[in-house]
């Protein structure tokens, strides 16, 4: 079996944000960036499956970005995949999804994957498309926004999280694309000696040139931070004055402390 | 201009939101067909026409059938815009029937402006504003960003959507309920809810003990649950309960839509962060810019009183 995990690299959406130059994607300047917080239970969960099938799987990971997105890229092998393709593209964030995901299935068009994980969406843009798309251009099966993996000879049973807490249950014949959702497994911490293992795995780069062939289908004009709706108080300062005056507040405002 | 609104149905019903897409229509000027894949008996309000195709032949959710359904009615009336709720029915088929037509895409639209679609993103901490540049374009709504003025009007002209092959690699089980909830955070005239900023599974009893002393429940967001740290009976949010308190006291939820949703009906809303820019700050009424270590305990010895 061949399965790739398609993962991003994000900022800690702790962060502050401000827009670029350009005016159209946030300033790197200053931020942290990490490994897609969907994309770590898409890896953990191509591990899970490689460990029940006694190792027999070979899991590639695939990134786009520039080259700090190899930091991702080491640690999901070290979580356990066994090569990777990084997709160079500094200007990442100047292609909309379909281009993405069009340069994905491009790759995977190639390689007969049996199996491809992506997470339900990215945490800065959000677009939940991606990897759905794969799925259409490669005429694979595909269900989104797991909260449940099983595989048994061949078929994929997944539970689908829908709103209200309900789950569809869904089963998925081979090729398939699945996108997964937080909660679905507990993504692993690589250990020592695994980081040491994943520095002799075949990471190769190819420029984003060589798999994108189609212009962009939306475009984005102006990237900014909400206005601010005003009418909260915000308090800061010292622990007791912030106390004394949240709850004069409360004592005016609510019945809770009548 | 013309769109096409793609319909939801589930568990024999057709969904509200279903009306969300008329209220984006409007807005957007519009003239409006829908398509829903559920009964004649469940048909929506609407005074325009109806593509309707048989949920017990095609199934609630079999998404690649219900793409070539969308297909054929995009076929008969030629959209400008094809648009679906961001719902995990939406997000779900609405990239399919892109792909299919290599029309642009644009996810979870909170507001049109000046013709363009305002999305947010970065965990709701900075918008944008996106043009699509196909002929025709995909849309999906975030939930509850379009309200319908007034009550829904009128009965739809209903025509039939048949596919011949049925044949899908994806089959549909079934629904599995929501856990059995232990507790009713509906009812409670206090929540005191804890968020990724508690920073760790030992610190949730000190949220806990806030809501004792102000006789409240302990709710909880998701991170906070999927970490393990609270049973799920205890999640506010879109996949949890909807909870409309008297007082709802955040303590370090940065506030993802999701929760969002499950929170702002509250009377009154206090969000305790160390973050100044967290997005719960755009619902709360008073944010303390704090640590929740400190406040938290200094609050609840306050209030124990």
């Amino acid at each position: 079996m061949k399965i790739l995990v398609c993962i991003k690299q994000v900022p800690d959406m702790e962060s502050r944000f401000k827009a670029n130059s350009e005016g159209t994607w946030y300033d790197e300047t200053d931020l942290a960036f990490r490994m897609n917080e969907y994309d770590e239970y898409a890896v953990e969960q191509a591990v899970q499956l490689k460990e029940q099938l006694g190792g027999e799987p070979e899991i590639t990971v695939l990134s786009i970005g520039p080259d700090r997105v190899v930091e991702a890229i080491k640690k999901a092998l070290a979580m356990g995949a066994d090569r990777a393709v990084h997709i160079r593209d500094d200007k990442y964030y100047q292609k909309d999804p379909w281009q993405i995901a069009s340069a994905i299935a491009t790759h995977a068009g190639t390689k007969s994957y049996d199996l491809i994980f992506t997470g339900m969406q990215s945490q800065d843009r959000g677009s939940a498309q991606v990897g759905v798309t794969i799925a259409d251009q490669l005429g694979f099966a595909c269900a989104t926004t797991l909260v449940g993996f099983a595989y048994d000879s061949g078929t994929v049973t997944v539970k689908r999280e829908l709103e209200g807490g309900a789950k569809g249950v869904v089963r998925l014949k081979l090729p398939a694309v699945v996108t997964c959702q937080l909660g679905l497994n507990t993504p692993r911490y690589p250990t020592l000696p695994n980081i040491m293992k994943a520095k002799k795995k075949e990471i190769s780069v190819q420029p984003i040139g060589d798999l994108l062939k189609v212009e962009e289908l939306t475009a984005t004009d102006r990237m900014y931070p909400p206005a601010k709706k005003g009418g909260g108080i915000v308090i800061e300062g010292d622990v007791n004055d912030q106390l004394d005056r949240l709850l004069g507040i409360l004592k005016e405002k609510t019945a809770v402390f009548r | 201009m013309k769109a096409l609104l793609i319909g939801e149905y589930r568990q024999g019903k057709l969904l509200d939101s279903t009306y969300e897409l008329q209220a984006f229509a409007a807005q957007l000027g519009a003239e409006c067909a829908m398509v829903l894949v559920g009964s004649a008996a469940q048909a929506p309000k609407f005074g325009g026409k109806l593509y309707l195709a048989d949920a017990a032949k095609y199934g609630e959710y079999n998404p690649d059938l219900h793409k070539k359904l969308v297909l054929e009615a995009v076929a008969k009336e030629d959209p400008d815009y094809i648009v679906f709720v961001h719902s995990s029915y939406g997000w779900d088929l609405a990239p399919r029937v892109a792909s299919a037509l290599q029309a642009g895409q644009v996810s979870e639209v909170v507001a049109v402006l000046d013709g363009k679609f305002e999305v947010t993103c970065c965990n709701a901490k900075m918008r944008r504003t996106v043009t699509p540049k196909s002929a025709r374009t995909v849309v999906t709504l975030q939930a509850g960003a379009f309200t319908l003025h007034g009550e829904p009007q009128g009965t739809p002209l209903l025509e039939t959507l048949e596919l011949s092959d049925l044949a899908s690699p994806v089959e549909f089980i079934g629904y599995e309920a929501a856990e059995r909830r232990e507790v009713d955070l509906t009812r409670a005239e206090v929540i005191v809810s804890a968020g990724r900023g508690v920073g760790k599974k030992d610190n949730v009893p000190m949220i806990a003990a806030l809501a004792k002393a102000l006789g409240g429940e302990l709710g909880a967001s998701r991170p906070v649950v999927d970490a393990g740290w609270v049973p799920h009976s205890r999640q506010v949010g879109t996949t949890g309960q909807s909870v409309s308190p008297k007082l709802y006291v955040a303590c370090g939820v940065s506030g993802a839509i999701q929760h969002l949703a499950g929170m702002k009906k509250a009377d009154f809303i206090v969000a305790i962060n160390k973050d100044k820019d967290a997005p719960i700050g755009e619902i709360a009424d008073v944010l303390v810019v704090a640590d929740v270590m400190q406040f938290v305990p200094a609050m609840t010895a306050r209030c124990a009183r």
